[in-house]
């Protein structure tokens, strides 16, 4: 399964047009802040309105402007992890997947199965106060997969972590989502994530794309200064 | 030394506003108040200021609710400019608003044609109270209600509809669960305020013992024959008002823990 989408909106004085596509394994997109990443997300997702888009997942089509065709958020079956996770706090582990599940018309009894596979039954019937903040990114990402997303959409999913549970939780992410098979459009600020977890990467700046490529690709030839900054400070850290 | 000085200006203004209060407490034996609670007027005020303001509460949250939800969104042209209005009877006297009540709902009024096509009117019932209750009181909980679903983060709500969530299900499962404090908070302060109503009830609704006489028409009443029952049902209310002041405060303090 790929994903594809070709996306133009005006978001406040940014005019985003950018075209991306996730066939095998992650895209990862970077870019400096407000180049318009969170709000390519939230197109996506449909959270945000378009002026001109499609959006395409294997053979389904989401958005196609052209055909007047725009799928509205609920029926687009996208995994979406936010930044800092957005569990919601009125509810359990297991509530918070139950919740999920019945919303998608998943019969809601399966939670537990989905947080098994995960590594995270053992933390059900608690809060997500009390949870640290590797067991709450994979709470959130049992809750994304528990709908059966067609896709998954994460927004900096390691950048709540302190630095010595980053480096855990991002190869387990990286296991994780190699085994998911799914196609997955990761956005981040971190050259080690963009490496380890990204097949291919996409730099977007001023709302344009300005290179997509493998990382070894973006090393030997950035196209732009950002794109040079962001490989070099990843072998400086 | 100057720091002295600024803090005395403002004692002054702590012992202005605390001596009214230390004087109803203070100028009142426990037999007087004993004296002053059985007085024939004071039993029926009670429990009709409790009836009608509980009355009103349930048609302030029940309609408020859905209100303040729609108009937390900002998205409607329109929505901003409700808001505004919506926060008018805070600032419009209370004795306006009864002429204002009884010019829209009055027996000759706007909407008498559609309302009393056989002659009686609401005005001077009970109704008319909870109706004058709603009026002045519904502001404060709705003005509540919206800051408290616009300082919800909206990735909950986003994340909430990727799954499918309907509207219902957003507003129920998560928009009022996580507000819950400073919603009960809200309506606290609406009740506090239906509580001490008395200007728009008093042209509206009149001052009928048993019909339309609450708590603080009562407590005029009483004052032009027995001071100990205005004093004694003046501390009846001053009680209830602090009980719910203490409320409004706790849910205040955990409506921040919760929200982040």
């Amino acid at each position: 399964m790929s994903l594809f989408a070709r996306i133009s909106a005006r978001i406040g004085s940014l005019q985003l047009d950018a075209e991306i596509a996730a066939e095998s394994g992650p895209l990862v997109l970077i870019g400096p802040n407000g180049a318009g990443k969170t709000s390519l997300l939230s197109v996506l997702l449909g959270a945000r309105s378009h002026d001109r888009a499609r959006i395409v997942i294997g053979d389904t089509v989401l958005v196609d402007s052209e055909r007047r065709i725009a799928l509205p958020i609920g029926a687009r079956r996208l995994g979406y992890v936010p930044q800092d996770y957005a569990l919601f706090p009125h509810m359990t582990v297991r509530e918070n997947v139950e919740f999920a599940m019945r919303a998608a018309g998943i019969p809601s009894a399966g939670a537990l199965n989905v947080l098994q596979e995960l590594g995270v039954a053992g933390l059900a019937d608690r809060r997500p106060m009390a949870l640290s903040g590797g067991e709450k990114q994979r709470v959130a990402l049992a809750r994304a997969l528990s709908v059966r997303p067609r896709a998954l959409l994460l927004d900096e999913p390691l950048a709540a972590l302190d630095v010595h549970a980053r480096r855990e939780v991002r190869q387990l992410l990286a296991a994780t989502l190699q085994r998911l098979a799914l196609p997955t459009l990761i956005v981040t600020h971190d050259p080690l994530d963009a490496r380890v977890l990204g097949t291919r990467i996409a730099a977007l700046e001023g709302g344009k794309i300005t290179q997509i490529g493998s990382w070894a690709e973006l090393d030997a030839a950035p196209a732009t200064h950002f794109v040079a900054e962001f490989v070099r400070s990843s072998e400086v850290g | 030394m100057q720091r002295i000085a600024i803090a005395g200006l403002g004692a002054l203004l702590v012992a202005f506003l605390a001596l009214p209060i230390i004087a109803l407490f203070g100028t009142l034996s426990l037999s007087d108040m004993q004296v002053g609670l059985q007085r024939s007027l004071v039993w029926p005020a009670l429990r009709l200021s409790v009836l009608t303001t509980l009355c009103s509460l349930v048609f302030v949250i029940s309609l408020g609710t859905p209100l303040a939800w729609t108009l937390a969104d900002r998205r409607g042209r329109f929505s901003g400019m409700i808001e505004t209005v919506m926060q008018l009877p805070i600032v419009i006297p209370p004795a306006v608003a009864g002429v204002a009540m009884l010019l829209a709902f009055g027996r000759r009024g706007l909407m008498a044609g559609l309302l009393y096509p056989r002659g009686e009117s609401v005005s001077f019932t009970t109704a008319a109270v909870i109706m004058a209750e709603v009026f002045v009181s519904a502001p404060f909980y709705v003005q509540a209600a919206i800051s408290a679903f616009r300082r919800i983060d909206p990735r909950w709500i986003t994340v909430a509809k990727t799954f499918g969530a309907s509207e219902l299900q957003v507003l129920f499962r998560v928009a009022l669960p996580l507000s819950a404090p400073a919603l009960v908070a809200g309506a606290a302060m609406s009740w506090a305020r239906a509580l001490g109503e008395f200007g728009a009830t008093l042209m509206f609704a009149g001052n009928l013992e048993g019909r339309t006489q609450t708590l603080p028409l009562a407590i005029y009443t009483a004052l032009e024959s027995d001071m100990r029952a205005a004093q004694a049902l003046a501390i009846v209310l001053v009680v209830f008002a602090f009980g719910l002041l203490l409320l409004i405060r706790s849910s205040a303090q955990s409506s921040e823990d919760r929200t982040r």
